[in-house]
């Protein structure tokens, strides 16, 4: 769910004319609209487990952040992605303990700097440490799978919200293609096994999906470059979701992109390497 | 600046150890965990200073509870709807000074059983012969519980039944006969109950009586209108029952007066008990809620102030399934309880354990939930529990029970329930969406919890060590000394389940105090009277009580464990009437009959 501060929700069509010092940083954009969802979700309906949990998720991942972007890069890094990551975790975890919140922001990101490959993070940070914490301490912590409220309003204004910012970043194609593609398995699933159809579309109406929508799957760096071949990713994670879910596996959404992503990745810089050498050989 | 292949390796190393984290953890968490083998019954004496032995049946109690059967419409998730009723109260109903046993069934047309204490270590079901028994007959709804309270002060409990339907109330004649006092009484026709408890609100000397409601009182779950019946959200619903609030009038007449009195929750109630919290001499009231967070009211006399959210215990929503009080860390001070859910992997809840924060009290008293630090708050699909000293060590325990569903072992539901429980309300309000569960287990085959006190701000769990080994769908959990020998018995009932009884053996060196408390001004049972007890330079209090825990009620005798060579400094009495008694040096190893002075 973190975006990468290399490579930020920038694109063109966000830089408007106005005088410079009006012009929005869009590198900001997603940790407000994030932190508005916590905010309008908290104030609501008390979502969080508690303020010091979710504070503490945050400061992990800014800490951790901070830390090894100077040992690494060298320089303080702009913290908006790790923010997202923190903040990201300290939602979507619900533990009683705190430990999983730190460890969680922690893992996040520290896998950008350690599972690379040719200069590339290949998992998504939130995806990949919340993965990892459900594989090794489920009697610890579960993921947010409740409704945040029992009306449609609030339902209604993040996904509005939330497709607006996506739309302004370039990114609305992905969660589109993965909106479509889980409604479309989720009535497949419900022929196949009978169960009523509301049962299986009843997920994406929850508050995990709308983060995993709009944050986690739209990340620059764990996806692929083309337009066509993010379309493609977001389509197959949803794939992977579904076999999942035939397998009643819970979490399904957050380990078919553990999956999915990285795959997609190591296939892409597979083929970005292979047509280099062609070029290569083609210019020697 | 690249960094050098020493600092990349480094980095590796450190992720690698934070991946094995968690599992260093556990292993740790694991170790601690040393009462979780089984122990004989002298191993578990002298390492933890009890042991249970289960015994119903050489008691001769047979008792399975039946569950209901409810409209069609239900039949693809009948074991997750149809899943409580099962409630245990202790009373002594014909004063004999021995505990007695009221069962609630929830069957279509089964018995409910009264089990009257011989004295000789054996119980005899009179409920047919005392008029208690037929009281699930179809189109009155089914039995969820069943609290004893003196409302009309002629010595002798009488009882209130609520349940998914019509609720009765039974005046006690004399130990001999029990008379309907139903329509006398003026109670409502129709509630979907889980809770109920007596109290006197107001200090009038008059029981009052607090009814909870789970699903709303128009819901007949026999013949359902509407299949929309289903909670509109997993932690925010608040389309459950209404609350009420009867007012003791005297002559065997009740008003209703919550909403006047400041109680107007729809939230789906499970649970209830009352304590004075705020030295106020008025008795507080918790509410514990399923589907969303916890009530706290506090009490003026005159008014209930909903605090919830203001003193902590109303944050964060959760399934709240028990309430009890409980001063923990004998301080003087009531802890309160509240089960929740927990089920590895898929929902972590948590229960709470709110203990007061240092230096609040009064109108400014806060809790904090030290359930994980004091290590009892992984219990499982939990239910009833109840605060009692089950080793007479001069701490109060924990027996809590768990399990929702056992049906098939190798067959979960939970991933069909986490996707309609995270769905919106149009979607998990209405039973149609839910999927069939079609045999599955749901949190079944629980371990139960039977957490020791170490006094030093530690719980550990013995229950397999001292014998607490049962896996059944327990509900009600209540504490009693039912063989009068100094310490407290534990009654449990099993949803579709047999009722045990864990009949306690406490290390003898351990000594002990019981008082039986009468009220004259205050009302005849002592509801809410409350017992500092001040020994060896330690302190404990404890309140009599009208109902506490899930569906049931503890005796009304007061035990207190004292540990080895007690010096009893004093007694200090708060009868609900105001009066403050002070005894010096009372005996202990025995039962203390007060009443209170005039």
């Amino acid at each position: 769910m973190s975006h990468s501060t290399s490579e930020p929700l920038t694109t063109p069509a966000l830089v408007v004319p106005v005088p410079r010092k009006f012009r929005f940083d869009n590198r900001y954009l997603a940790p407000l609209f994030i932190t508005c969802i916590l905010l309008a979700g908290h104030l609501s309906y008390g979502i969080l487990e508690s303020y010091k949990k979710t504070a503490l998720a945050i400061v992990a991942a800014v800490i951790t952040e901070l830390i090894l972007g100077r040992i690494f890069f060298g320089k303080w890094l702009n913290l908006a992605s790790a923010y997202i990551t923190g903040i990201s975790v300290g939602i979507l975890v619900r533990s009683p303990a705190y430990w999983p919140y730190a460890l969680g922001s922690v893992i996040s990101i520290m896998s950008k700097y350690v599972l690379r490959m040719k200069g590339r993070h290949l998992w998504n940070p939130s995806n990949f440490g919340i993965a990892v914490l459900l594989f090794l301490a489920p009697e610890t912590m579960a993921v947010l799978s409740i409704q945040w409220g029992n009306n449609y309003w609030s339902l209604v204004v993040i996904w509005i919200l939330g497709s607006i910012i996506i739309w302004r970043a370039r990114r609305f194609h992905i969660s589109a293609t993965y909106v479509v593609s889980f409604f479309l398995f989720a009535f497949l699933r419900a022929w196949i096994t009978g169960d009523p159809w509301q049962a299986e579309v009843a997920p994406i109406t929850g508050p995990m999906y709308q983060l995993f929508v709009f944050f986690m799957i739209t990340d620059p760096k764990t996806t692929v470059r083309s337009r066509t071949g993010q379309c493609v990713v977001a389509f197959c994670v949803a794939l992977a979701e579904f076999f999942l879910r035939l397998d009643q596996v819970v979490y399904a959404p957050i380990f078919a992109l553990f999956v999915v992503g990285p795959a997609a990745n190591l296939i892409e810089i597979w083929w970005d390497s292979r047509h280099q050498q062609n070029a290569v050989v083609a210019i020697s | 600046m690249t960094p050098g292949r020493p600092a990349k390796l480094l980095l590796v190393v450190v992720f690698l150890g934070l991946l094995a984290t968690p599992l260093v953890i556990k292993h740790i968490a694991a170790r601690r965990e040393t009462g979780k083998s089984k122990l004989d019954a002298s191993s578990a004496l002298a390492r933890h200073g009890l042991f249970f032995q289960e015994v119903a049946k050489a008691s001769g109690i047979d008792f399975v509870h039946q569950a209901p059967t409810l409209d069609h419409k239900l039949d693809h998730i009948m074991p997750q709807v149809a899943s409580m009723g099962a409630g245990a109260s202790i009373v002594d109903f014909d004063r004999d000074g021995w505990q007695d046993i009221y069962l609630t069934n929830s069957g279509e047309g089964s018995l409910n059983r009264l089990y009257r204490n011989q004295g000789d270590g054996t119980f005899k079901d009179v409920a047919g012969n005392l008029g208690l028994a037929d009281l699930n007959q179809a189109g009155t709804g089914v039995s969820m519980g069943a609290v004893w309270g003196d409302y009309d002060n002629d010595g002798y409990e009488d009882l209130f039944l609520y349940k998914w339907g019509r609720p009765e109330l039974f005046h006690n004649d004399g130990g001999k006969h029990f008379t309907r006092v139903t329509e006398a009484a003026t109670l409502p026709t129709w509630v979907n109950a889980n809770t109920a408890i007596w109290f006197d609100y107001d200090g009038d000397g008059l029981l009052d009586l607090f009814i909870g409601g789970y699903y709303s009182e128009d819901v007949d779950l026999w013949h359902l209108q509407t299949t929309r019946m289903m909670p509109e959200s997993f932690e925010y619903a608040k389309n459950g029952g209404r609350k009420y609030l009867y007012h003791n009038l005297g002559s065997g007449k009740f008003e209703e007066v919550s909403a006047k009195l400041g109680i107007n929750s729809r939230r789906w109630a499970l649970a209830a008990a009352a304590a004075d919290l705020r030295g106020s001499g008025h008795q507080d009231l918790f509410v514990a809620n399923d589907y969303g967070v916890s009530e706290l009211y506090f009490n003026d006399g005159k008014q209930f102030h909903e605090v919830g959210e203001q003193t902590g215990v109303g944050f964060a929503p959760k399934s709240g399934m028990t309430a009890a009080f409980g001063d923990v860390l004998n301080e003087g001070k009531y802890a309160v309880y509240v089960s929740n859910i927990s089920e590895d992997g898929v929902l972590i809840q948590g229960n709470n354990l709110w203990v007061p924060l240092e230096g609040t009290s009064g109108d400014g008293l806060r809790y904090e939930n030290l359930a994980r630090a004091l290590g009892v708050e992984m219990g499982g699909w939990s239910w009833g529990m109840q605060f009692g000293d089950l080793n007479n060590d001069g701490t109060l325990d924990i027996y809590l029970t768990n399990g929702y569903v056992s049906a098939d072992r190798s067959k979960s539901y939970w991933y069909d329930f986490s996707k309609v429980a995270g769905g919106n309300s149009t979607i998990i309000g209405d039973a149609r969406n839910w999927p069939a569960m079609e045999g599955r287990s749901l949190s079944g085959y629980q371990q139960k919890r039977v957490w020791l006190n170490d006094g030093a701000g530690k719980f550990n769990d013995v229950a397999q060590a001292v014998g607490a080994t049962d896996t059944y769908d327990g509900r009600s959990v209540a504490f009693a000394d039912l063989w009068n020998r100094g310490v407290l018995d534990v009654v449990v009932t099993n949803q579709r389940g047999p009722l045990l009884i864990y009949k306690n053996t406490v290390a003898p060196e351990n000594n002990w105090i019981d008082f039986e408390l009468e009220g004259t001004a205050s009302n005849r049972s002592a509801l809410g009277a409350e017992v500092k007890l001040f020994w060896n330079g330690r302190q404990q209090v404890q309140t009599v009580s009208g109902g506490s825990g899930f569906c049931s009620q503890n005796q009304r005798r007061l035990h207190f464990g004292l540990g080895k060579n007690p010096q009893v400094e004093q007694v200090v009495i708060r009868w609900p009437s105001g009066r403050i008694q002070t005894i010096g040096n009372p005996s202990v190893d025995q039962v203390n009959k007060i009443k209170e002075p005039a």
